[in-house]
């Protein structure tokens, strides 16, 4: 089997192996630990009968090893089993809650990416000059800034002052996607900020270690003009890079996405999940857990995909 | 002014330098340097590390490395000025009529891109040829450089050739736009020895059947004898003397410039090896932990008492892996390391303390040997502490026998290995390694990474210590002019087997092995057309067989 | 003495600013944490210095208490993770073999969950009190220091001077303290620095999502919670702890900055 195919087979694997330990640390994360999952429905008052009765209907009797394969079984079927509080099937809640928080992040994505890259050639362009020294000062300020004030400041000032913008986003089918957008509009624009910081700064560091490689001094020794040096002998090196950055971002977009659901009543899953671990609800957790952190695998892989791919050593081997 | 193609009148150049938790500034790296070079000339510029020399090179193309700024002089190429001319005019001079190659082609190349496509690219750029000529032209130059299949060489990408190849590829990148002038800096300094001749042949062979004109910076004076017409010698930014190339070699002017001239050619009268050697290593064979094929191959040799076994060899030989087995860093796999009359435990951790104490070590880059946080005086310390439970007044006072020792003093104890020298530098490790009292001292590299004159001062001082005190040397090495100086036996190794050993009359006498011949003819002589001569040796050779 | 830059003397201030707060909030808090004194969100006044809350608790004793709060659990979180994810991360790398192995497998299988989301699972059946929470925290974030401590030490494990030491017969006690500390020692307290933000602001988001300190008590993010309600009224109170938040981080951040500067300019240089 050529190099090329088997790193990309052997890292696809990882990914998948990684994913299966992730929802046995989640399962066992949620059964070993000292609390008790039917104390903590009941509350401390509960009978012993009751205990014994919810410990019979969530199966709670049988050994965690066999509980592990029916919830993964039913995992791998599309079966998410069945909320604790609400008694409603999980995988049906989370089908619209996830097309929302995607629809949240995809937007999200779409503004603050470009944005991100523009500005961190931008930064190198006009390295340790003002344009670059103030998205330094911008991104120390970010990584320090928590994201419900970010959010709370927008809404204050955009959204009551101002009011050019709806505080609380809801969404549904009905809506037109002009609708759906214009109510989105002040999440998409904290989660930029919370992530744009980050990409442009890697950006930056991205291009400027491709740009300090001898072969650009030898493309600017060839009379190339700056713009022919970057689009022909930069910009080959700096894509594995780039995409690199924009995964790793979009990854932390992810988590970012559980606290502005919150900050601005999203119906999305991030909401879902923080509900849900107030009550208790064990099984939502799980699952939304889990769908997490697949997400963040899955980014991560791709970043580690696109960097084997983009590697001329791999791509033409001796 | 004649009508030179290259004048170059008091040129200063100054950089901005960032030192760690201080304020920025400015020093000044060449303090007003003037020459000429006429077309189809070679100047070669030649000094040690900061005498500026590549720098100048590069402002031929007025061009600053880094935060490397032109401050004043002019440069004067064909008959244009060119220090003060737009970036627009300096894109038309750089890469078609001034080009450069670097000394480490492998970084130089886009490793994204083909090698064709950047070969040809500024010709290209510059319109001075069709694609198609511009192909035919590399082609034409990579068959001249004699790189093997000239026609499809050009449709690998970078990695997918040797070093050598590379650097050969590079001078073929800097040719085909048929420049006026080349500058060549440092373009054999990162190759073995025995590529290094072929690679300074392809280029000298391509000078000449170009015409064109050529800067060649290197720190050798070796090598430049062999490719240029002029020398200048460098030295901290200032010129110290420009001459013809026979001049410069056979009667130097200025003592700085004899100084590196004769540094290679110090001698040292072998001495015969004693009836007890003090280590012996017997069949030793090795292998690095989790692979499946043996570094090192059946290997003998022994070490005497007051005196030095050079190991020679190029990069992969096997001559530092010894030394790993040695002090049972990389423990045998088979044979056996014998010091005085008892068998050594082939694995660190099994060794005495005064086993260990007895073999001390000194390395190439004395900057990652010696601990940055502690003072000279806690390295040296620390052996007199730890072996021999020296304290207070008693272990100051040896401190500064030792320093004493290595020429330093004792107002060195004080100092943190960053406040030193390099050549300082590699004087505390060897105060380190003497403090233990040892029999036997491996050295490795100790002075490759140092300027000629600076390790010419180690090696005389390893010289001193050893007739002192007797202690034998390992003595690793890919420089055959240092074992020429201090070795009293020689083991060439090649591919993890000893190919040669004996003393150093014996090994350095024919008959030759194949192997030790190519070493021994590779390494270039400080004389006028010794490179013509070894050329020729070997086409006669290849032409007998 | 070099002189303090402006930016390193803004975060120094702030910071003892906010520790001395922590430190001394009985004394110097004008109210008790959870008395009622005044109306709902009543503005800015003479008795009270920035209004009061959602329910007519004093806002400025209510900041000095949850300030305290705030820093405790975020120091003693940074304590945990410093501890255990270096001591670890050192070990890992001089010993070396299956050791590290196993640790580090295990540290990436941690690290490939966000860390916000493994907390929430954790904390979804494990009743939520102070020292749960630090621990939490505390052993979360000790994979990164894990991870920074480890790198580091490899990197220095591997440099010629440690061979040195291993070649003259020294301990493996020595070559931890003597050789490779000293020389991991500045980035690891730039590291501290950071880990004590992303502890600061890992608190406070678990308390503002409902899931750390619970009431009556609070931290800063649980404050920003109770009084999120006004925003939508244009009352900007939750905005307080929110911006005290953020002038703690942007404070500690600009104080590490300056400390790494510092040592990497000590004699001896190489950070």
């Amino acid at each position: 089997m050529p190099l090329l195919l088997k790193l990309l087979v052997q890292r696809i694997a990882l990914g998948l192996l990684l994913l299966l330990m992730v929802s046995v640390l989640i399962f066992w994360g949620t059964n070993i630990l000292p609390g008790d999952v039917a104390q903590s429905i009941l509350g401390q008052s509960a009978t012993p009968e009751a205990l014994a009765n919810i410990r019979e209907e969530l199966g709670l009797n049988e050994p965690a090893l066999s509980r592990y394969f029916d919830w993964l079984g039913g995992l791998v079927q599309g079966d998410l089993g069945t909320a604790l509080t609400s008694g409603q099937d999980i995988a049906a809640s989370l089908g619209s809650r996830l097309k929302n928080t995607l629809f949240l992040a995809f937007w999200a994505a779409v503004v603050a990416v470009p944005l991100a890259i523009f500005l961190g050639l931008l930064a190198v362009r006009y390295r340790e000059r003002w344009p670059d020294k103030l998205i330094s000062a911008v991104t120390l300020a970010s990584i320090s800034v928590p994201e419900f004030l970010i959010g709370y400041i927008l809404m204050y000032f955009v959204g009551v002052k101002l009011g050019w913008a709806p505080t609380v986003s809801m969404i549904h089918d009905g809506m037109s996607l002009g609708q759906k957008l214009s109510s989105i509009a002040l999440p998409v624009a904290v989660l930029t900020m919370v992530v744009l910081a980050h990409m442009m700064r890697m950006t930056r560091a991205a291009i400027l270690n491709v740009m300090q490689s001898a072969y650009i001094e030898t493309a600017e020794l060839k009379g190339l003009t700056s713009f022919q040096v970057i689009a022909r002998h930069a910009l080959p090196n700096s894509i594995a890079p780039i995409v690199n950055v924009v995964m790793l971002n979009l990854a932390y977009l992810v988590v970012g996405v559980v606290v502005v659901e919150v900050v601005f009543t999203y119906p999305g899953m991030g909401q879902y999940l923080v509900d849900h671990v107030s009550k208790r609800d064990v099984p939502v957790v799980q699952a939304c857990g889990l769908i997490f952190a697949a997400v963040y695998i899955g980014l991560n892989m791709v970043a580690d995909i696109v960097s084997i791919l983009a590697n001329p050593r791999l791509r033409h081997p001796k | 002014m004649s009508d030179a193609l290259l004048k170059v009148r008091d040129l200063k150049i100054g950089a901005r330098v960032y030192p760690p938790g201080e304020k920025p500034r400015d020093i000044d790296i060449v303090h007003g340097v003037s020459f000429d070079l006429e077309k189809g000339k070679v100047l070669g510029l030649i000094g040690e590390s900061g005498a500026g020399k590549s720098t100048i090179g590069l402002a031929t193309m007025a061009y600053g490395r880094g935060g490397v700024e032109i401050t004043g002089g002019e440069v004067w190429v064909n008959g244009r000025e060119i220090l003060g001319t737009s970036l627009k005019d300096l894109r038309q001079l750089r890469g078609t009529e001034v080009t450069y190659v670097s000394q480490s082609a492998a970084a130089s190349f886009n490793p994204a891109k083909k090698i064709m496509e950047q070969v040809i690219e500024a010709s290209i750029h510059a319109s001075k040829f069709s694609k198609k000529d511009a192909e035919a032209r590399a082609i034409d130059l990579f068959t001249r450089l004699g790189l093997p299949d000239p026609e499809t060489i050009g449709d690998r990408y970078p990695h997918q050739v040797s070093g050598g190849q590379l650097q050969r590829c590079m001078t073929a990148l800097a040719l085909c736009p048929e420049p006026d002038l080349v500058v060549f800096d440092e373009p054999t300094t990162a190759l073995d020895v025995t590529t290094q001749i072929d690679v300074l042949m392809a280029i000298k062979k391509a000078i000449r059947d170009t015409g064109v004109a050529a800067l060649y910076i290197t720190h050798d004076l070796a090598v430049v004898a062999q490719v240029s017409d002029e020398i200048m010698v460098l030295r901290m930014g200032d010129m110290v003397e420009h001459g013809t190339t026979d001049q410069i070699i056979n009667a130097p002017k200025e003592e700085y410039t004899s100084d590196l001239v004769s540094v290679r050619s110090r001698k040292h009268e072998g001495k015969p090896p004693s009836d007890n050697p003090v280590l012996t290593i017997e069949h030793v064979t090795a292998r690095y932990k989790g692979t499946n094929f043996d570094v090192l191959h059946d290997v003998s040799m022994e070490l005497h008492a007051g005196q030095t076994l050079a190991v020679v060899g190029e990069s992969g030989s096997g001559k530092s892996t010894t030394a790993r087995v040695m002090t049972g860093l990389l423990p045998a796999r088979e044979g056996q390391i014998v010091f005085e009359d008892r068998t050594l435990s082939a694995d660190l951790k099994g060794r005495a303390r005064d086993d260990l104490r007895e073999i001390q070590m000194i390395y190439q880059m004395a900057d990652v040997a010696m601990n940055p946080r502690q003072t000279v005086g806690t390295i040296i310390g620390r052996p007199l502490e730890f072996y021999f439970g020296m304290r207070g007044a008693e272990k100051h006072k040896r401190i500064d026998e030792l320093l004493d020792d290595i020429e330093m003093g004792a107002e060195f104890k004080d100092r943190y290995p960053a406040e030193l020298s390099g050549g300082q530098k590699q004087r505390v490790c060897i105060a380190r390694a003497l403090a233990a009292k040892p029999k036997v001292i491996i050295c490795d590299e100790v002075t490759s990474a140092l300027d000629p004159l600076v390790a010419e001062d180690i090696l005389k001082l390893l010289h001193n210590l050893q007739k002192r005190e007797q202690v034998a040397y390992l003595f690793i090495t890919h420089d055959l002019a240092t074992v020429r100086a201090i070795a009293d036996s020689i083991a060439v190794m090649y591919q993890g087997r000893v190919v040669r050993y004996g003393t150093k009359a014996e090994v350095l006498s024919p008959p030759f092995d194949d192997y030790t011949d190519l070493l021994l003819s590779s390494v270039p002589e400080m004389r006028l057309g010794w490179l013509e001569e070894v050329v020729e040796h070997r086409k006669m050779e290849s032409a007998g067989n | 003495m070099t002189r303090i830059p402006p930016a390193a003397l803004f975060g120094l201030f702030f910071t003892s600013l906010y520790f001395l707060m922590a430190i001394l909030a009985p004394w110097i808090a004008p109210y008790s944490m959870t008395e009622i004194v005044g109306d709902v969100w009543e503005p800015w006044s003479a008795d009270h210095w920035i209004g009061t809350d959602n329910i007519g608790r004093d806002l400025l004793s209510r900041m000095i208490y949850g300030g305290r709060t705030t820093i405790f659990i975020a120091t003693a979180a940074t304590m945990i993770s410093f501890t255990t994810g270096s001591i670890l991360g050192f070990t890992a790398a001089v010993i070396g073999g299956w050791v590290d192995q196993v640790m580090s497998r295990f540290v990436d299988l941690i690290m490939s969950i966000p860390t916000l989301i493994f907390a929430l699972v954790v904390l979804s059946v494990m009743p939520v009190t102070l020292t749960i929470l630090i621990l939490v925290m505390g052993l979360l974030d000790a994979t990164r220091v894990y991870r920074l401590a480890r790198a580091v030490a490899v990197d220095i494990n591997v440099m010629d001077f440690v061979e040195a030491a291993k070649l003259r017969g020294e301990g493996r006690v020595w070559i931890i303290f003597r050789e490779i500390l000293p020389n991991a020692l500045s980035p690891l307290v730039a590291e501290m620095g950071l880990r004590f933000i992303f502890a600061v602001l890992f608190v406070s988001t678990l308390s503002f999502l409902g899931l750390g300190v619970q009431p009556p008590n609070a931290d800063w993010g649980g404050i920003v919670k109770e009084n999120k309600d006004g925003i939508i009224y244009g009352i900007a109170a939750a905005l307080v702890p929110a911006v005290a938040i953020a002038t703690l981080a942007i404070s500690v951040n600009l104080v590490a900055d300056w400390v790494l500067n510092r040592t990497t300019s000590l004699k001896g240089g190489r950070g």
